[in-house]
């Protein structure tokens, strides 16, 4: 039984962060991410959950991690700047495989840039901010709907791989406003606890630990130092470092097939466009009104862990388009896995691309 | 009390150097929490960075090893996800007042029910001898090879200016009275926070002319002035010890508080 | 802008169409200019963005030279008449909004409900029973007869004639 509303992008992943048994929020203010912490902080207290408006976005992350540790499914929501300030601890989260959902509303940067207007230029932060070698799970929702929909699915991707989900969203679908069916119910992955006689770190065939929760007996010690199966400190053991890094990445790269989500329309085109969040708006807007040719049309719904053989899905591709709010941050990860032409269609400053603005890089490509 | 109740038999022999005061204050702490009772399946310790953060390695309960400064803001997402569970903290003074000054502040502003125990001695120790914010004007250290030139925190004031609910200063001298401020601290509903001084022969004794392991403990036990007499001297208006260690209570208050369970 | 959130809520949940609502806004809290678009469609919206509007609602004379000055010539505006002194190039309806709500509902803050109710009457975007449930759903309680007065007193405004193009 699904109920329609209109709603902002913001308020519907709060919505959606509820529905997936988030029960923590810890955060502090920044635009235009905030409406998501106002949300939760009148919202939570009515479900039996705890809303924290910490000192800053280190405080946050680590109250987050904290809570995580309990058992309990938690989340924070920022912007770009507030994201830089919890790289420390997001590599802890990683380090130390606490699952854990971050919402980040991108706005123009670098710094401060553009508090009210929109950007992905955090899409390479949330890969490779963290020092040390990580994986990232990371999604891009597209609509208000997706900001429902994919907030629950980073909270299950959190849980299924015991890591931070990151919703890479944007100032444009965060302060939209648009017609959502919210669903009765949503599927919610549970924590799956540490099997008794296991190690506290000693992974399955799956590469991921069962969770042993604070204040079940399990006495566990957790720490952000290369640790053994036991959890203990084990730092100058090369082998031990080695391994641990090396599962902590595995366990999501080889999953990436598992985890992708993306769409494909007109698989059949010589020319495709590849994109997420707020430009594929645009993208869709121009393959539904466009003549001639059909365009083909790659959308990520995930884009971290990078589903690369996505692209192999236009077998007549002779050139990917790819519009970003950067300067090409995801084109440069789509050339490391096509010998085809990758075309970055930067836009900087905060607005969309239009659809006339593609439809003119479309023509220029296929005159090449 | 069985010392595999509450320490990690396969931990030991601990990192810390000869003379070192950590784990006395580790002992104290963990008599205290044994003498209240404490289930060790529901206490979680939680530490930062540094020689004192080291300690929660060696607790056989839950304990949570985080980065540098973060401690209270990590045990203040346990506790209030869990207020029933008894979280400790234990940090230094420079994970505590440097890196987490300002998570120190707003934990005593919030009034959290974290125990807090502050192993300060003066200096950064895992890190090999740098200035912290209590080492004291003059003394000498890696970054301060002419004498330090900043004043130094009094992190007890501090606490009880910024809000807490229980606040104390002993040294690794007065174990007794140690064990006695952290059951207090423990006991007293919001933010407790324990200020330990500490010995560190290896770097602060060494550079500081008090080389020997037993040298700074003769300070603590010659130099420490009763809070009770401080305040006698200061209302009399007669002159204190410059380098008089103030000890003993310094608040107990009842203020509301945050993360106890409803 | 809040305008503009009950338009879509009233063509989303009372009229059964798609409605996309976006804004731009500054640093202030209060008094800067700000604009909030909206559009409505039968089916779902891609492009969400507005760039050459078919109607435009203009409640200030910073706004109008922002966002009205360039208004397509067979695009409709909607003028707050007591405080936009200019008028465009395109057909248009004066609307003493403000004033109304001053001296008739005696409440200046439902100025945008009365022009809310002129822009329902004059172009029917979203009929009158889902802009009456849209902002029953919006404002505050207590304040329900008042903001019903601000969208009737709105729909005599809209009822009048557009003037041509200055």
């Amino acid at each position: 039984m699904t109920r329609l509303d209109f709603m902002q992008g913001n308020v519907a992943s709060a919505e959606g962060a509820i529905a997936a048994g988030c029960r923590f929020f810890g955060g502090y203010p920044i635009t235009p991410s905030t409406e998501i912490a106002e949300r939760m902080a009148a919202r939570l207290p009515r479900v039996g959950g705890t809303f924290i408006q910490m000192e800053d976005e280190i405080a946050s992350i680590a109250a987050v991690i904290g809570a995580s540790w309990t058992g309990m499914k938690a989340m924070t929501a920022t912007s770009g700047p507030g994201f830089s300030l919890m790289l420390e601890n997001l590599g802890f989260a990683v380090m130390t495989e606490t699952p854990l959902v971050v919402v980040d509303i991108q706005r123009g940067g670098p710094s401060t840039g553009q508090p009210t207007m929109s950007s992905q230029g955090d899409m390479l932060q949330c890969r490779y901010g963290s020092h040390g070698d990580i994986a990232t799970i990371a999604l891009a929702p597209a609509s208000v709907q997706e900001m429902y929909d994919l907030t629950v699915k980073a909270f299950n991707l959190a849980e299924r791989f015991r890591c931070p989900a990151f919703v890479m969203a944007d100032e444009i679908v965060g302060h939209m406003r648009e017609r959502i069916e919210i669903p009765g119910s949503v599927e919610v992955a549970k924590r799956r606890p540490l099997e008794p006689g296991r190690l506290p770190f000693a992974a399955g065939p799956d590469l991921v630990p069962g969770f042993p929760s604070f204040g079940r007996g399990y006495r566990v010690h957790v720490t952000g130092l290369t640790h053994d199966e036991r959890g203990y400190p084990a730092t100058n053991d090369e082998a031990v470092h080695a391994a641990l890094v090396e599962r902590l990445v595995t366990k999501v790269e080889s999953s990436r097939r598992e985890i992708a989500d993306y769409e494909v329309m007109n698989p059949d085109a010589d020319v495709v466009i590849v994109c997420y969040g707020a430009p594929a708006r645009t993208v869709l807007q121009l393959a539904a009104e466009q003549a001639g040719p059909p365009v083909g049309v790659l959308r990520f719904r995930v884009v971290w862990p990078f589903p690369e053989h996505a692209l192999g899905e236009f077998p007549n591709a002779e050139a990917f388009i790819v519009p970003e709010q950067n300067m090409g941050q995801l084109a440069r990860e789509i050339e490391r896995h096509t010998s085809l032409p990758v075309v970055p269609v930067p836009k900087l400053g905060g607005d969309l691309h239009t659809p006339g603005e593609l439809a003119r890089v479309v023509e220029e490509v296929r005159r090449r | 009390m069985t010392f595999e109740t509450w320490l990690r038999a396969d931990r030991l022999p601990h990192i810390w150097c000869s003379g070192c005061s950590n784990g006395t204050i580790l002992n104290c702490t963990l008599t205290a929490v044994d003498d209240l009772g404490l289930d060790p399946d529901r206490t979680v310790f939680v530490g930062g960075i540094g020689c004192s953060s080291r300690s929660v390695g060696y607790v056989a309960t839950d304990s949570l090893h985080t980065t540098h400064g973060r401690a209270l803001a990590f045990a203040t997402g346990v506790k209030l996800a869990d207020p029933t569970l008894n979280v400790l903290v234990f940090t230094g003074d420079g994970d505590l007042a440097a890196i987490g000054g300002n998570h120190f502040i707003h934990s005593c502003r919030r009034n959290i029910d974290l125990t807090v125990v502050c192993m300060n001695n003066l200096i950064y120790g895992m890190t090999g001898g740098q200035g912290s914010p209590t080492t004291p004007p003059g003394a000498l250290s890696t970054t301060t090879p002419y004498g330090a030139s900043e004043p130094a925190f009094d992190l007890a004031q501090l606490a009880v200016a910024a809000g807490a609910n229980y606040v104390a200063r002993w040294t690794s001298y007065h174990v007794r009275e140690l064990e006695r401020a952290i059951r207090a601290g423990i006991e007293t509903p919001g933010l407790s926070f324990i200020e330990v001084r500490a010995s560190c022969p290896t770097n602060y004794g060494r550079r500081n002319r008090l080389r020997d392991v037993t040298d700074q403990i003769e300070i603590f036990r010659t130099r420490s002035m009763l809070k009770a007499k401080y305040d006698r001297l200061v209302a009399a208006g007669s002159p204190v010890p410059p380098d008089a260690i103030v000890v003993g209570e310094f608040v107990r208050r009842a203020n509301p508080v945050m993360g106890v369970p409803p | 802008m809040l305008a503009a959130v009950i338009l879509g809520r009233a063509a989303v949940m009372y009229d059964g169409k798609y409605a996309v609502q976006t804004q731009v806004y500054g640093p202030e809290a209060r008094g800067g200019a700000s604009m909030a678009a909206v559009v409505i469609d039968t089916v779902p919206i891609l492009y969400p963005k507005v760039s050459d509007p078919d109607l435009l609602v203009i409640m200030s004379q910073e706004g109008f030279e922002k966002y009205g000055a360039g208004a397509r010539r067979d695009a409709r505006m909607l003028v707050d008449s007591g405080l936009v002194l200019s008028r465009p190039g395109c057909p248009y309806l004066e609307v003493p909004a403000t004033d109304d709500a001053r001296t008739v509902l005696k409440k200046v803050i439902v100025a945008n409900i009365v022009m809310l109710g002129a822009l329902v009457e004059a172009t029917g975007v979203v009929s009158r029973e889902a802009i009456e449930r849209a902002v029953l759903d919006s404002v505050p309680k207590g304040t329900e007869e008042l903001n019903l007065g601000a969208l009737r007193q709105g729909y005599i405004r809209g009822g009048e004639a557009f003037h041509e193009a200055a």
